[in-house]
Protein backbone atom coordinates (compact mmCIF):
# COMPACT_ATOMS: atom_id res chain seq x y z
CA UNK A 1 0.00 0.00 0.00
CA UNK A 2 1.57 3.19 -1.07
CA UNK A 3 2.09 6.37 1.74
CA UNK A 4 -0.71 8.06 0.11
CA UNK A 5 -2.83 5.33 0.47
CA UNK A 6 -2.12 4.94 3.82
CA UNK A 7 -2.55 9.05 4.66
CA UNK A 8 -5.36 9.38 2.61
CA UNK A 9 -6.83 5.99 4.12
CA UNK A 10 -6.46 7.06 7.67
CA UNK A 11 -6.82 11.19 7.28
CA UNK A 12 -4.97 11.88 10.67
CA UNK A 13 -3.18 15.19 9.37
CA UNK A 14 -3.59 16.67 6.00
CA UNK A 15 -2.12 15.76 2.85
CA UNK A 16 0.57 17.84 0.49
CA UNK A 17 1.35 16.82 -2.78
CA UNK A 18 3.22 18.48 -5.65
CA UNK A 19 3.85 18.36 -9.26
CA UNK A 20 7.22 17.84 -10.57
CA UNK A 21 8.10 20.10 -13.34
CA UNK A 22 8.39 18.80 -16.52
CA UNK A 23 11.29 17.10 -17.72
CA UNK A 24 13.05 16.98 -21.27
CA UNK A 25 17.03 15.91 -20.66
CA UNK A 26 19.83 15.36 -18.13
CA UNK A 27 19.04 11.86 -16.93
CA UNK A 28 17.99 10.79 -13.83
CA UNK A 29 20.16 13.54 -12.20
CA UNK A 30 17.32 15.90 -13.98
CA UNK A 31 14.62 14.48 -11.82
CA UNK A 32 16.65 13.99 -8.57
CA UNK A 33 17.71 18.12 -8.66
CA UNK A 34 13.55 18.61 -8.99
CA UNK A 35 13.19 16.16 -6.08
CA UNK A 36 15.68 17.70 -3.92
CA UNK A 37 13.25 20.69 -3.63
CA UNK A 38 9.64 19.07 -3.40
CA UNK A 39 10.42 15.49 -1.85
CA UNK A 40 11.15 16.67 1.81
CA UNK A 41 8.40 18.61 2.14
CA UNK A 42 5.24 16.71 0.54
CA UNK A 43 4.26 13.06 0.57
CA UNK A 44 3.70 12.56 -3.06
CA UNK A 45 4.47 13.76 -6.11
CA UNK A 46 2.69 14.16 -9.58
CA UNK A 47 4.47 12.74 -12.24
CA UNK A 48 2.86 14.75 -15.62
CA UNK A 49 1.43 13.50 -18.85
CA UNK A 50 2.33 15.92 -21.71
CA UNK A 51 1.04 18.74 -19.54
CA UNK A 52 -0.64 21.45 -21.73
CA UNK A 53 -0.19 18.93 -24.92
CA UNK A 54 3.39 19.50 -24.87
CA UNK A 55 5.40 16.30 -25.42
CA UNK A 56 7.92 15.67 -22.73
CA UNK A 57 9.76 12.67 -21.03
CA UNK A 58 7.06 10.22 -20.28
CA UNK A 59 4.70 9.94 -17.30
CA UNK A 60 6.10 6.58 -16.96
CA UNK A 61 9.39 7.91 -17.08
CA UNK A 62 8.94 9.81 -15.03
CA UNK A 63 7.39 8.18 -12.02
CA UNK A 64 9.65 5.08 -12.33
CA UNK A 65 12.19 7.31 -11.86
CA UNK A 66 10.51 9.30 -8.57
CA UNK A 67 10.18 5.78 -7.17
CA UNK A 68 13.86 4.73 -8.09
CA UNK A 69 14.92 7.90 -6.33
CA UNK A 70 13.39 7.05 -3.35
CA UNK A 71 9.86 9.67 -3.78
CA UNK A 72 6.59 8.85 -3.94
CA UNK A 73 4.82 9.25 -7.47
CA UNK A 74 1.42 9.82 -8.68
CA UNK A 75 1.74 8.53 -12.10
CA UNK A 76 -0.70 11.07 -13.99
CA UNK A 77 -2.77 9.73 -17.08
CA UNK A 78 -4.34 11.90 -19.67
CA UNK A 79 -6.77 10.42 -22.31
CA UNK A 80 -5.61 12.70 -25.17
CA UNK A 81 -2.56 11.11 -26.49
CA UNK A 82 -3.45 6.85 -26.14
CA UNK A 83 -5.87 4.53 -26.77
CA UNK A 84 -7.67 2.31 -24.10
CA UNK A 85 -5.09 -0.78 -24.86
CA UNK A 86 -1.95 1.94 -24.85
CA UNK A 87 -2.99 2.95 -21.16
CA UNK A 88 -3.63 -0.22 -19.93
CA UNK A 89 0.13 -1.11 -20.59
CA UNK A 90 1.14 1.73 -19.40
CA UNK A 91 -0.73 1.01 -16.02
CA UNK A 92 1.00 -2.61 -15.68
CA UNK A 93 4.11 -1.86 -16.71
CA UNK A 94 4.89 1.15 -14.41
CA UNK A 95 3.32 -1.05 -11.54
CA UNK A 96 6.21 -3.21 -12.26
CA UNK A 97 8.67 -0.94 -10.77
CA UNK A 98 5.88 -0.10 -7.72
CA UNK A 99 4.06 2.55 -9.23
CA UNK A 100 0.64 2.79 -7.12
CA UNK A 101 -0.57 6.25 -7.06
CA UNK A 102 -2.59 6.87 -10.92
CA UNK A 103 -4.30 9.99 -11.66
CA UNK A 104 -6.64 10.06 -14.69
CA UNK A 105 -7.37 13.04 -16.73
CA UNK A 106 -9.19 14.07 -19.47
CA UNK A 107 -6.04 16.18 -20.80
CA UNK A 108 -5.90 19.60 -22.60
CA UNK A 109 -6.91 19.58 -25.94
CA UNK A 110 -4.40 18.89 -28.39
CA UNK A 111 -4.62 22.49 -29.84
CA UNK A 112 -3.50 23.85 -26.09
CA UNK A 113 -0.08 22.72 -27.54
CA UNK A 114 2.98 23.51 -29.43
CA UNK A 115 1.55 20.50 -31.89
CA UNK A 116 -1.81 21.42 -32.31
CA UNK A 117 -2.00 19.35 -36.17
CA UNK A 118 -1.75 16.39 -34.10
CA UNK A 119 -4.35 13.47 -33.99
CA UNK A 120 -6.35 13.65 -30.54
CA UNK A 121 -6.93 10.23 -29.29
CA UNK A 122 -9.83 10.20 -26.63
CA UNK A 123 -11.00 6.55 -26.78
CA UNK A 124 -11.39 6.48 -22.76
CA UNK A 125 -12.80 9.73 -21.00
CA UNK A 126 -11.89 10.28 -17.69
CA UNK A 127 -14.57 8.42 -15.80
CA UNK A 128 -14.05 5.69 -17.68
CA UNK A 129 -10.12 5.48 -17.45
CA UNK A 130 -10.63 5.89 -13.28
CA UNK A 131 -12.84 2.43 -14.13
CA UNK A 132 -10.36 0.56 -16.22
CA UNK A 133 -7.12 1.47 -13.95
CA UNK A 134 -9.77 -0.02 -10.81
CA UNK A 135 -10.35 -2.73 -13.00
CA UNK A 136 -6.29 -3.33 -13.23
CA UNK A 137 -6.11 -2.98 -9.69
CA UNK A 138 -8.61 -5.74 -9.15
CA UNK A 139 -7.15 -8.27 -11.14
CA UNK A 140 -8.10 -7.99 -14.84
CA UNK A 141 -7.92 -5.55 -18.60
CA UNK A 142 -11.09 -4.31 -19.78
CA UNK A 143 -11.19 -7.01 -22.15
CA UNK A 144 -11.58 -9.36 -19.27
CA UNK A 145 -8.15 -11.01 -19.20
CA UNK A 146 -7.23 -11.63 -15.75
CA UNK A 147 -3.77 -10.12 -14.26
CA UNK A 148 -2.26 -12.31 -11.57
CA UNK A 149 -1.48 -11.32 -9.11
CA UNK A 150 -3.20 -7.92 -9.46
CA UNK A 151 -1.00 -4.90 -9.20
CA UNK A 152 -1.97 -3.00 -6.42
CA UNK A 153 -3.58 0.61 -7.19
CA UNK A 154 -4.68 3.74 -5.93
CA UNK A 155 -6.76 5.61 -8.53
CA UNK A 156 -7.48 9.05 -8.21
CA UNK A 157 -8.49 11.29 -11.18
CA UNK A 158 -9.39 15.42 -11.19
CA UNK A 159 -12.42 17.72 -10.97
CA UNK A 160 -12.72 21.29 -11.49
CA UNK A 161 -15.36 23.05 -9.32
CA UNK A 162 -14.21 26.41 -11.06
CA UNK A 163 -15.69 25.53 -14.85
CA UNK A 164 -19.17 25.34 -15.50
CA UNK A 165 -21.35 23.59 -16.14
CA UNK A 166 -21.00 24.62 -12.06
CA UNK A 167 -24.02 22.77 -10.64
CA UNK A 168 -22.77 19.66 -12.57
CA UNK A 169 -19.72 19.78 -11.22
CA UNK A 170 -20.82 17.57 -7.45
CA UNK A 171 -22.75 14.47 -10.10
CA UNK A 172 -19.07 14.33 -12.05
CA UNK A 173 -16.95 13.80 -9.21
CA UNK A 174 -19.78 11.29 -7.77
CA UNK A 175 -19.55 9.34 -11.22
CA UNK A 176 -15.77 9.57 -10.72
CA UNK A 177 -15.64 8.12 -7.33
CA UNK A 178 -18.00 5.74 -7.87
CA UNK A 179 -16.28 3.92 -10.82
CA UNK A 180 -13.25 3.91 -7.99
CA UNK A 181 -11.15 7.45 -7.97
CA UNK A 182 -10.16 7.66 -3.95
CA UNK A 183 -8.96 10.91 -4.39
CA UNK A 184 -9.95 14.02 -6.57
CA UNK A 185 -7.04 16.93 -7.15
CA UNK A 186 -8.47 19.84 -8.38
CA UNK A 187 -8.06 22.31 -10.77
CA UNK A 188 -5.99 24.98 -10.07
CA UNK A 189 -8.84 27.97 -9.06
CA UNK A 190 -9.34 31.62 -7.50
CA UNK A 191 -13.24 31.89 -6.57
CA UNK A 192 -13.72 30.94 -2.90
CA UNK A 193 -17.43 30.83 -3.12
CA UNK A 194 -17.36 28.05 -6.15
CA UNK A 195 -14.71 25.44 -3.91
CA UNK A 196 -16.90 26.09 -0.19
CA UNK A 197 -20.13 25.47 -3.13
CA UNK A 198 -18.38 22.31 -4.60
CA UNK A 199 -16.77 20.79 -1.17
CA UNK A 200 -20.13 20.73 0.78
CA UNK A 201 -21.95 19.33 -2.32
CA UNK A 202 -20.00 16.51 -2.05
CA UNK A 203 -19.85 16.15 1.51
CA UNK A 204 -23.76 16.35 1.34
CA UNK A 205 -23.38 13.72 -1.46
CA UNK A 206 -21.32 11.48 0.58
CA UNK A 207 -18.01 11.47 -1.69
CA UNK A 208 -15.90 12.51 0.86
CA UNK A 209 -16.62 9.39 2.73
CA UNK A 210 -14.40 7.43 -0.06
CA UNK A 211 -12.53 9.79 -1.93
CA UNK A 212 -10.34 12.30 -0.92
CA UNK A 213 -10.67 16.02 -1.61
CA UNK A 214 -7.38 17.87 -2.57
CA UNK A 215 -7.77 21.54 -3.56
CA UNK A 216 -4.89 22.31 -5.79
CA UNK A 217 -2.50 25.75 -4.71
CA UNK A 218 -0.96 27.74 -7.30
CA UNK A 219 2.54 29.41 -6.64
CA UNK A 220 3.23 31.94 -9.25
CA UNK A 221 5.26 35.09 -9.24
CA UNK A 222 3.66 37.96 -10.66
CA UNK A 223 0.07 39.31 -10.74
CA UNK A 224 0.91 38.98 -14.73
CA UNK A 225 0.64 35.28 -14.69
CA UNK A 226 -2.72 35.18 -12.53
CA UNK A 227 -3.78 37.68 -15.80
CA UNK A 228 -1.70 35.08 -18.18
CA UNK A 229 -3.73 32.06 -16.69
CA UNK A 230 -7.13 34.21 -16.75
CA UNK A 231 -6.68 34.88 -20.52
CA UNK A 232 -5.11 31.60 -22.03
CA UNK A 233 -6.04 28.86 -19.96
CA UNK A 234 -9.29 27.46 -20.32
CA UNK A 235 -11.38 26.67 -17.24
CA UNK A 236 -9.09 28.82 -14.95
CA UNK A 237 -10.97 31.78 -14.68
CA UNK A 238 -9.25 34.78 -12.12
CA UNK A 239 -11.80 37.23 -10.66
CA UNK A 240 -10.29 40.98 -11.91
CA UNK A 241 -10.58 41.96 -7.72
CA UNK A 242 -8.50 39.12 -7.24
CA UNK A 243 -5.73 40.09 -9.69
CA UNK A 244 -5.96 43.99 -8.95
CA UNK A 245 -5.26 43.45 -5.02
CA UNK A 246 -2.33 41.88 -5.63
CA UNK A 247 -1.10 43.76 -8.72
CA UNK A 248 -1.68 47.08 -6.54
CA UNK A 249 0.21 45.55 -3.24
CA UNK A 250 3.61 47.17 -2.50
CA UNK A 251 5.43 43.87 -2.65
CA UNK A 252 3.48 41.88 -5.79
CA UNK A 253 5.77 39.15 -5.79
CA UNK A 254 5.18 38.81 -2.18
CA UNK A 255 1.45 39.68 -2.45
CA UNK A 256 0.73 36.17 -5.41
CA UNK A 257 2.40 34.21 -2.18
CA UNK A 258 -0.05 35.63 0.23
CA UNK A 259 -2.40 34.68 -1.93
CA UNK A 260 -1.35 31.46 -2.13
CA UNK A 261 -1.75 31.14 1.53
CA UNK A 262 -4.68 32.66 2.18
CA UNK A 263 -6.03 29.72 -0.34
CA UNK A 264 -4.39 26.73 1.16
CA UNK A 265 -5.87 27.95 4.46
CA UNK A 266 -9.54 28.51 3.57
CA UNK A 267 -9.57 25.26 1.39
CA UNK A 268 -7.97 23.15 4.58
CA UNK A 269 -10.80 24.95 6.73
CA UNK A 270 -13.01 23.66 4.51
CA UNK A 271 -14.55 20.06 6.11
CA UNK A 272 -14.27 17.57 3.40
CA UNK A 273 -10.97 18.73 2.38
CA UNK A 274 -7.80 16.20 3.31
CA UNK A 275 -5.45 18.15 1.84
CA UNK A 276 -3.95 20.12 -0.67
CA UNK A 277 -1.76 19.90 -4.21
CA UNK A 278 0.90 22.12 -4.91
CA UNK A 279 1.58 23.59 -8.29
CA UNK A 280 4.71 25.63 -8.28
CA UNK A 281 5.75 28.19 -10.98
CA UNK A 282 7.77 30.49 -8.76
CA UNK A 283 10.75 28.05 -8.19
CA UNK A 284 12.19 29.90 -4.92
CA UNK A 285 11.60 27.72 -2.43
CA UNK A 286 7.69 28.59 -2.21
CA UNK A 287 6.59 25.14 -1.81
CA UNK A 288 8.75 24.53 1.58
CA UNK A 289 7.60 27.79 2.97
CA UNK A 290 4.29 27.06 2.24
CA UNK A 291 4.16 23.96 4.12
CA UNK A 292 5.91 25.31 7.14
CA UNK A 293 3.86 28.44 6.84
CA UNK A 294 0.57 26.20 6.88
CA UNK A 295 2.43 23.86 9.71
CA UNK A 296 2.04 21.04 8.25
CA UNK A 297 5.64 19.46 8.52
CA UNK A 298 5.14 15.80 10.12
CA UNK A 299 7.07 13.63 11.23
CA UNK A 300 6.71 11.58 7.69
CA UNK A 301 8.09 14.75 5.88
CA UNK A 302 11.27 14.60 8.09
CA UNK A 303 11.72 11.05 7.16
CA UNK A 304 11.48 11.80 3.75
CA UNK A 305 13.99 14.99 4.73
CA UNK A 306 16.22 12.96 5.85
CA UNK A 307 16.09 10.88 2.53
CA UNK A 308 16.36 13.62 0.61
CA UNK A 309 19.35 14.92 1.93
CA UNK A 310 20.92 10.85 1.15
CA UNK A 311 19.88 12.11 -2.35
CA UNK A 312 20.92 15.91 -2.36
CA UNK A 313 24.33 14.13 -0.76
CA UNK B 1 -32.79 -3.28 -45.48
CA UNK B 2 -29.51 -3.63 -43.32
CA UNK B 3 -27.58 -1.62 -45.71
CA UNK B 4 -30.50 1.13 -46.18
CA UNK B 5 -31.33 2.12 -42.30
CA UNK B 6 -27.52 3.45 -41.84
CA UNK B 7 -28.30 6.12 -44.20
CA UNK B 8 -31.72 6.78 -43.36
CA UNK B 9 -31.09 6.93 -40.07
CA UNK B 10 -28.10 9.28 -40.89
CA UNK B 11 -30.38 11.52 -43.16
CA UNK B 12 -32.68 12.10 -40.39
CA UNK B 13 -30.29 12.70 -37.21
CA UNK B 14 -27.51 14.59 -38.73
CA UNK B 15 -29.60 17.47 -39.67
CA UNK B 16 -31.24 17.56 -35.94
CA UNK B 17 -28.15 16.42 -33.64
CA UNK B 18 -25.54 16.24 -35.68
CA UNK B 19 -25.09 12.66 -35.54
CA UNK B 20 -21.85 10.88 -35.94
CA UNK B 21 -22.81 7.55 -36.28
CA UNK B 22 -21.57 6.24 -33.62
CA UNK B 23 -24.14 3.38 -33.90
CA UNK B 24 -24.45 3.52 -29.99
CA UNK B 25 -26.63 6.28 -29.82
CA UNK B 26 -27.19 7.72 -26.13
CA UNK B 27 -29.03 10.58 -27.01
CA UNK B 28 -31.66 10.57 -24.50
CA UNK B 29 -29.18 10.13 -21.76
CA UNK B 30 -27.31 12.79 -22.53
CA UNK B 31 -30.07 15.89 -22.51
CA UNK B 32 -30.91 14.80 -26.62
CA UNK B 33 -27.45 16.28 -27.47
CA UNK B 34 -25.02 14.04 -29.06
CA UNK B 35 -21.83 13.86 -26.83
CA UNK B 36 -19.73 12.59 -30.01
CA UNK B 37 -19.94 16.29 -31.21
CA UNK B 38 -17.60 17.40 -28.32
CA UNK B 39 -14.24 17.32 -30.12
CA UNK B 40 -12.97 15.62 -27.23
CA UNK B 41 -15.91 12.50 -27.62
CA UNK B 42 -16.64 12.52 -23.89
CA UNK B 43 -19.45 10.45 -23.00
CA UNK B 44 -19.87 11.70 -19.39
CA UNK B 45 -19.86 14.99 -18.56
CA UNK B 46 -17.74 17.95 -19.11
CA UNK B 47 -13.61 18.11 -19.26
CA UNK B 48 -12.09 20.62 -16.93
CA UNK B 49 -11.53 23.18 -19.76
CA UNK B 50 -14.94 24.50 -20.30
CA UNK B 51 -14.70 28.79 -20.52
CA UNK B 52 -15.98 31.01 -17.95
CA UNK B 53 -18.84 31.78 -20.51
CA UNK B 54 -19.91 28.23 -20.77
CA UNK B 55 -18.28 27.66 -24.05
CA UNK B 56 -15.62 25.28 -25.87
CA UNK B 57 -12.18 24.90 -24.99
CA UNK B 58 -11.58 23.55 -28.59
CA UNK B 59 -14.00 25.38 -30.48
CA UNK B 60 -14.22 28.72 -28.59
CA UNK B 61 -17.48 29.69 -30.75
CA UNK B 62 -19.18 27.03 -29.74
CA UNK B 63 -21.48 26.25 -26.34
CA UNK B 64 -19.76 22.91 -23.81
CA UNK B 65 -21.83 20.18 -25.42
CA UNK B 66 -22.20 19.22 -21.84
CA UNK B 67 -23.26 22.41 -20.37
CA UNK B 68 -25.88 22.10 -23.45
CA UNK B 69 -26.76 18.81 -22.55
CA UNK B 70 -26.85 19.53 -18.78
CA UNK B 71 -29.28 22.37 -19.34
CA UNK B 72 -31.69 20.03 -21.79
CA UNK B 73 -31.36 17.28 -19.74
CA UNK B 74 -33.63 19.73 -16.85
CA UNK B 75 -35.52 21.68 -19.75
CA UNK B 76 -36.58 19.53 -22.45
CA UNK B 77 -39.82 17.25 -21.53
CA UNK B 78 -38.16 13.96 -20.95
CA UNK B 79 -39.36 10.72 -19.48
CA UNK B 80 -38.37 10.81 -15.96
CA UNK B 81 -36.25 7.74 -16.55
CA UNK B 82 -34.16 9.15 -19.31
CA UNK B 83 -33.22 12.21 -17.20
CA UNK B 84 -32.07 9.90 -13.90
CA UNK B 85 -29.71 8.22 -16.69
CA UNK B 86 -27.84 11.21 -17.32
CA UNK B 87 -25.83 10.66 -14.21
CA UNK B 88 -25.23 7.01 -15.49
CA UNK B 89 -21.60 5.52 -16.40
CA UNK B 90 -21.52 5.47 -20.36
CA UNK B 91 -19.09 2.65 -21.28
CA UNK B 92 -16.16 3.19 -23.53
CA UNK B 93 -17.47 3.78 -27.16
CA UNK B 94 -17.23 0.54 -29.26
CA UNK B 95 -15.21 1.69 -32.34
CA UNK B 96 -16.51 -1.39 -34.36
CA UNK B 97 -19.96 -0.10 -34.13
CA UNK B 98 -18.96 3.17 -35.95
CA UNK B 99 -21.35 3.76 -39.20
CA UNK B 100 -23.66 0.88 -38.36
CA UNK B 101 -27.33 1.64 -37.27
CA UNK B 102 -27.86 2.50 -33.71
CA UNK B 103 -31.67 1.50 -34.26
CA UNK B 104 -30.91 -2.24 -35.41
CA UNK B 105 -28.05 -2.21 -32.76
CA UNK B 106 -30.69 -0.84 -30.33
CA UNK B 107 -33.27 -3.79 -31.28
CA UNK B 108 -30.78 -6.56 -31.45
CA UNK B 109 -28.81 -5.08 -27.86
CA UNK B 110 -26.02 -5.05 -29.63
CA UNK B 111 -25.15 -1.35 -28.90
CA UNK B 112 -25.30 -2.73 -24.88
CA UNK B 113 -22.82 -4.99 -24.61
CA UNK B 114 -19.64 -4.08 -23.43
CA UNK B 115 -16.50 -5.36 -23.14
CA UNK B 116 -15.99 -8.33 -20.09
CA UNK B 117 -13.89 -6.15 -17.69
CA UNK B 118 -15.76 -3.26 -17.46
CA UNK B 119 -18.83 -4.72 -15.21
CA UNK B 120 -15.57 -6.01 -13.38
CA UNK B 121 -15.58 -9.98 -14.51
CA UNK B 122 -12.58 -12.03 -15.26
CA UNK B 123 -12.83 -13.58 -18.45
CA UNK B 124 -12.57 -17.77 -17.93
CA UNK B 125 -10.14 -19.61 -20.22
CA UNK B 126 -12.87 -20.84 -21.96
CA UNK B 127 -14.92 -17.60 -22.55
CA UNK B 128 -11.56 -16.32 -23.47
CA UNK B 129 -10.82 -18.59 -25.94
CA UNK B 130 -14.25 -18.70 -27.76
CA UNK B 131 -13.74 -14.65 -27.85
CA UNK B 132 -10.52 -15.36 -29.41
CA UNK B 133 -10.41 -15.85 -33.36
CA UNK B 134 -8.73 -15.03 -35.81
CA UNK B 135 -4.87 -15.51 -36.20
CA UNK B 136 -3.59 -13.15 -33.85
CA UNK B 137 -5.48 -14.59 -30.87
CA UNK B 138 -4.24 -18.20 -32.25
CA UNK B 139 -0.69 -17.42 -31.39
CA UNK B 140 -1.48 -15.95 -28.05
CA UNK B 141 -2.99 -19.61 -27.07
CA UNK B 142 -0.52 -21.38 -29.05
CA UNK B 143 2.01 -19.02 -26.57
CA UNK B 144 0.45 -19.99 -23.41
CA UNK B 145 0.07 -22.97 -24.13
CA UNK B 146 3.48 -23.16 -23.89
CA UNK B 147 3.93 -25.43 -27.64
Amino acid sequence: MSHLEELLTARTRPVVTAELPAVNSGGLGAVARHLETLAPHVDAINATDNPAAHAHASNVAIAIAITQLGAEPIMQIVCRDKNRIAIQADLVGAALFGVENICALTGDDVTAGDEPEARRVFDLDGPQLVRVAAGIGAGHYLSGRAIDPAPHLFVGAVENPYAPPLEYRVDRAAKKSQNGARFLQLQIGYHFDRLETFVSGCVAAGITQRTALLPTICLVKTPRALSFMDENVPGISVPTEVIGKVAEAADPKEATYQLALEQARHALSLPGVAGIHLADFRHDGSVARIVDDLGLRTQQNEEQHAHGSQLAG
Amino acid sequence: MSGLLPLIEHAVKKPIWDCRMCGQCVLHSTGMTCPMTCPKTLRNGPCGGVREDGRCEVVPEMECVWAKAFRRNHTLPLPKVWREEFNHTRPPVDNTLEGTSSWINLVTGRDRKTPTGWSGAVADAASEAADHAGVGAALVELDEAGV
